[in-house]
């Protein structure tokens, strides 16, 4: 697995998200209101809603399309509803945030 | 905000009725009053419906408390219990309670309640006798079962039933004493009383009916009840439940009008003009109150009178009983029996299966009903007969229940029964849910709230519209009516009502101070309570308040309508639904050079584009805005559009220029954010061809002025406007439209569209702070203006290319 590097906390607004090309797909990267890091490939396990445009709060984000509500560690959906989104690995070091991801190229633009 | 001192209202007991009318008076008016309450008894306010389901152990003392203390402290309530009033000083205007305290008053209610009625026998002041009223009661009934005594009640009605039934569940031997032949005479017909005691005999209760109590029997502590035809029922605990006379006493000493109880009109209030009286004190129209659902109605009438609408009246609704004994099962509403010639009577019974049924017409009207053993069609019947239903057509087939009579006849119109419902029947259209699923869900985790019902389930979870019916499966399938909470989420115990009060009272001017303030239980709230606060406090403090984006739906955030495959529709507005051939230029360039897959004309008179990747939308709006051309709000919980037909510029059958004046009162309202989506329509004559009966606000010209009508709605539930007021100018059109958006924008809960708040506030209401006060109107007018000047910048323009917010459109990285 490689660290990528992929911009810094700043770029994320607290409380909100951006979104990562790769080669798994859309990744989205959420901030909390305490500066915590998550990633989650960016579909709802529901109908694929993009999580990233949801609003996010203590670790969980709402999806935009049905407001399922998934769990930003774990990538799990509250119960009653049934879902998992799957996670990317992500660590923040200094101001700079890393994406663990799979045989990738370790190139980032943007 | 808030300069006006507020008045003093005062509440003579903190029971249910009294309870209730401030509970509906904080709802429609939160900051009138000052509000002070006594009770006689030291608990907090409790179900005394629920007092038989105590008795019989199914429930504790806390399960039946409706407002607990902190309620009382959350709304700012005095609250004085074990404190009753003893005096009232009409001419000072001031109470003075037991414990020496005298406190003034504005209004006052009273709400004493009834006292048990005690026949003068003798006997009555015996160690071991009690009624069957309050807690305190039920606390000795409890303490003689635990010491194994046996039991006598005496009243084979509703409340004495209910106490031997309770008695026997504590494992009492109990005998049941009744004056007439059968029981429950006044709710059941002969035949019904009659099962009905062979059914609790059965379960071993004894019965003793024309029974006529003489004397309670005992030297130092009760013994039995002596009757006067020589019987003897022997019993160390004697409950004397045979009926409840209102409690006058306070009032009579007062001076107030009395007769069989405290006499109040259709308004509530008493002989004294500023004392109102609700619940089992009072008597209307010679009739005095035993069961609970004339007092909830009462206790609205009573708050509207309160909040300042004169027009409030008490009607008595249609009474219908049920008993609370597990497993038998009885109905009954109206008349009994035929009371002359043009009433007829239809039977049914099953005397093997115990089942029973009457039903009494007159006129092809429902007017009584009397079920016994199965009473799944009880609600079916009640509100055919409250709707006073043509039954004409359904006569043959009325007794055999709802579902036989609507496979036989389409049914009557507007009636609705969960029990007759089969179970694949749809409930929920939005999620495609049935009702055997909702049943299945609620029996298989038990599930005792809607709102537990929706997350389990989805029933209910998207438009609402079916929430009544999933309610009525909730609280046929548990037996109980469900609580429907108020809490805005589950973050917090308060309701919206509560913390719009809150934020304008306490000066809370962040959504942190109005978290910590609230005791909120989490820190940075959830996807339900941020966008509703932040909602509230841009209403409250415009200018001062800063919008916060991440606490907005994501439409609201970029300003175009998310769809369910990630990409966005863009919608630009359309004054009064005018367009030129060079904005239609534009906005075909556009479509051609962002490749938009499809253009739609909308409902709202203008034009669609989907489908538009959310990287491209900065550079869309840019074009769009070279042409002139801004946001529709097409997103947004604000003002949508202003529909309007030619009017008399063009239509011969135009009365004014309804264009020109939807085209004005757009550029009044668009920007303005709202609790939920805001459309109105501008006809120029009654045929109405803009729709304006629909709208939240519609104007329908007429050739002596312009119509203003309010409420509308077209969508899930629709509902047509209530006319509000004709005027001859356009002029007061703009500055009563003005107030009115702002009204509603300091009324309406968060996500509640006109229609529900025009129902939940009243007209009356509405008409006298827009209406008849005209100072009042003025003010409305003048803080909407004074908000607009923050709202109304085109959001597009500020992001199109290069903008702010540009995070928002950009990946933040792309990983080859």
């Amino acid at each position: 697995m490689d660290w990528i590097n992929i911009g810094t906390l700043s770029d994320i607004p607290a409380l909100g998200a951006r979104t990562v090309e790769t080669s798994l797909g859309e990744v989205a990267v959420f901030r909390t209101a305490t500066d915590e890091v998550f990633a989650l490939i960016n579909r709802c396990p529901h109908k694929g809603g993009p999580l990233s445009e949801g609003i996010v709060s203590g670790r969980k984000v709402a999806c935009p399309l049905h407001n399922w509500v998934i769990d930003l560690n774990s990538g799990a959906a509250d119960a009653p509803d049934e879902g998992c989104t799957t996670t990317v690995p992500v660590r923040q070091d200094g101001g700079a945030i890393f994406l663990g991801l799979e045989a990738a190229r370790k190139v980032a633009h943007g | 905000m808030n300069a006006q001192p507020r008045s003093r209202l005062v509440v003579i007991g903190n029971g249910m009725a009294g309870m209730r009318t401030v509970e509906e008076l904080l709802a429609i008016a939160p900051v009138r009053y000052d509000i002070t309450v006594f009770g006689a008894e030291p608990h907090p306010n409790y179900n005394r419906i629920m007092l038989s389901s105590v008795l019989a152990g199914e429930k504790g003392v806390d399960d039946i408390v409706i407002n607990p203390r902190q309620w009382y402290a959350d709304n700012q309530i005095t609250l004085h219990t074990g404190d009753p009033v003893v005096a009232i000083d009409r001419a000072a205007k001031t109470v003075t309670a037991a414990s020496g305290l005298v406190v003034a008053y504005d209004k006052l209610l009273i709400a004493t309640g009834s006292k048990p009625l005690m026949p003068p026998l003798p006997g009555l002041e015996l160690p071991g006798v009690v009624a069957f009223r309050d807690i305190h009661d039920v606390d000795k009934m409890l303490a003689a079962a635990k010491a194994g005594s046996r039991a006598v009640v005496i009243g084979g009605g509703l409340l004495g039933l209910e106490a031997a039934w309770g008695l026997k569940r504590q494992g009492m031997p109990v005998a049941l004493v009744h004056l007439m032949p059968t029981l429950m005479e006044r709710q059941l017909d002969v035949e019904a009383g009659s099962m009905l005691q062979r059914d609790l005999t059965d379960r071993g209760l004894h019965f003793f009916t024309s029974g006529q109590t003489e004397e309670i029997t005992g030297t130092t502590h009760a013994q039995g009840v002596k009757l006067a035809d020589g019987r003897f029922v022997p019993g160390e605990l004697v409950v004397v439940a045979i009926g409840i006379r209102p409690n006058v006493d306070l009032a009579k000493a007062a001076g107030l009008a009395i007769n069989r109880g405290i006499e109040v009109g259709d308004d509530m209030a008493t002989s004294d003009a500023d004392i109102y009286s609700v619940g089992e004190c009072v008597e209307h129209n010679g009739q005095v109150f035993g069961l609970v659902a004339p007092l909830w109605e009462q206790a609205k009438v009573c708050a509207a009178q309160l909040a300042g609408d004169r027009a409030a009246s008490y009607v008595t609704p249609a009474l219908s009983t049920r008993l609370k004994i597990t497993g038998i099962d009885v109905f009954s509403a109206g008349q009994l029996t035929a009371q002359d010639e043009a009433d007829s009577e239809i039977v049914f019974r099953d005397a093997a299966k115990g089942v029973y049924r009457k039903l009494v017409i007159r006129e092809d009207r429902l007017v009584g009903a009397v079920m016994y053993g199965d009473v799944a069609d009880a609600n079916w019947y009640f509100q055919l007969l409250r709707q006073e239903s043509d039954v004409g057509p359904l006569r043959d087939r009325l007794i055999f229940g709802q579902q036989f009579a609507d496979a036989c006849c389409g049914g009557a119109k507007g009636a609705m029964d969960v029990a007759a419902m089969s179970d694949d029947t749809q409930v929920c259209g939005c999620n495609g849910v049935s009702k055997g699923t909702i049943v299945k869900a609620i029996n298989a985790k038990g599930l005792t709230s809607l709102d537990e019902v929706r997350a389990h389930t989805k029933a209910s979870a998207s438009c609402g519209q079916c929430s009544g019916v999933v309610q009525a499966i909730l609280a046929h399938v548990t037996g109980a009516d469900a609580a429907i909470s108020e809490a805005m989420c589950k973050c917090t115990e308060h309701g919206h009502a509560h913390v719009r009060q809150a934020i304008v009272e306490q000066g809370l001017k962040t959504q942190g101070q109005v978290r910590r303030a609230l005791g909120w239980k989490t820190d940075d709230g959830c996807a339900k309570c941020r966008p509703a606060l932040n909602y509230y406090l841009l209403c409250a403090w415009p200018g001062e308040y800063l919008d916060d984006a991440r606490s907005r739906f994501i439409n609201e955030r970029v300003h175009a309508n998310i769809q369910k495959d990630g990409t966005y529709s863009v919608v630009p507005r359309m004054w009064g639904g005018l367009t030129t051939p060079d904005e239609l230029r534009a906005i075909a360039d556009v479509a051609d050079k962002f490749k938009v897959p499809m253009v739609k004309v909308t409902g709202g008179q203008r034009i669609d584009l989907f489908g538009i990747k959310k990287e491209d939308l900065p550079a869309v709006w840019g074009d769009l805005n070279k042409a002139g051309l801004v946001s529709g709000h097409a997103y947004a919980k604000g003002l949508r559009t202003v529909k309007t037909c030619v009017g008399s510029e063009w239509c011969r059958f135009g009365t004014q220029d309804s264009t020109g004046l939807g085209v004005k009162l757009e550029k009044l309202l668009w920007g303005s954010w709202t609790p939920h989506k805001v459309k109105l329509a501008v006809s120029g004559c009654p045929r109405n061809c803009a729709e304006a009966t629909i709208k939240d606000f519609g104007i329908v010209c007429v050739d002596a002025g312009y119509d203003i009508l309010i409420g509308g709605n077209g969508g899930i539930e629709v509902r047509v406007t209530d006319q509000f007021t004709r005027v001859a100018t356009e002029d007061e059109v703009l500055e009563i439209i003005a107030a009115l958006m702002q009204l509603y924008r300091e009324e309406g809960f968060y996500l509640e569209r006109t229609a529900p708040w025009v129902e939940r506030v009243g007209m009356a209401h509405i008409k006298a702070r827009v209406l008849d006060d005209g100072a009042g109107r003025k003010a409305l007018e003048a803080r909407f203006l004074f908000s607009q000047q923050y709202a109304q910048i085109d959001p597009w323009a500020e992001r199109a290319e290069g903008g702010i917010d540009a995070h928002e459109f950009q990946p933040l990285a792309v990983v080859e």
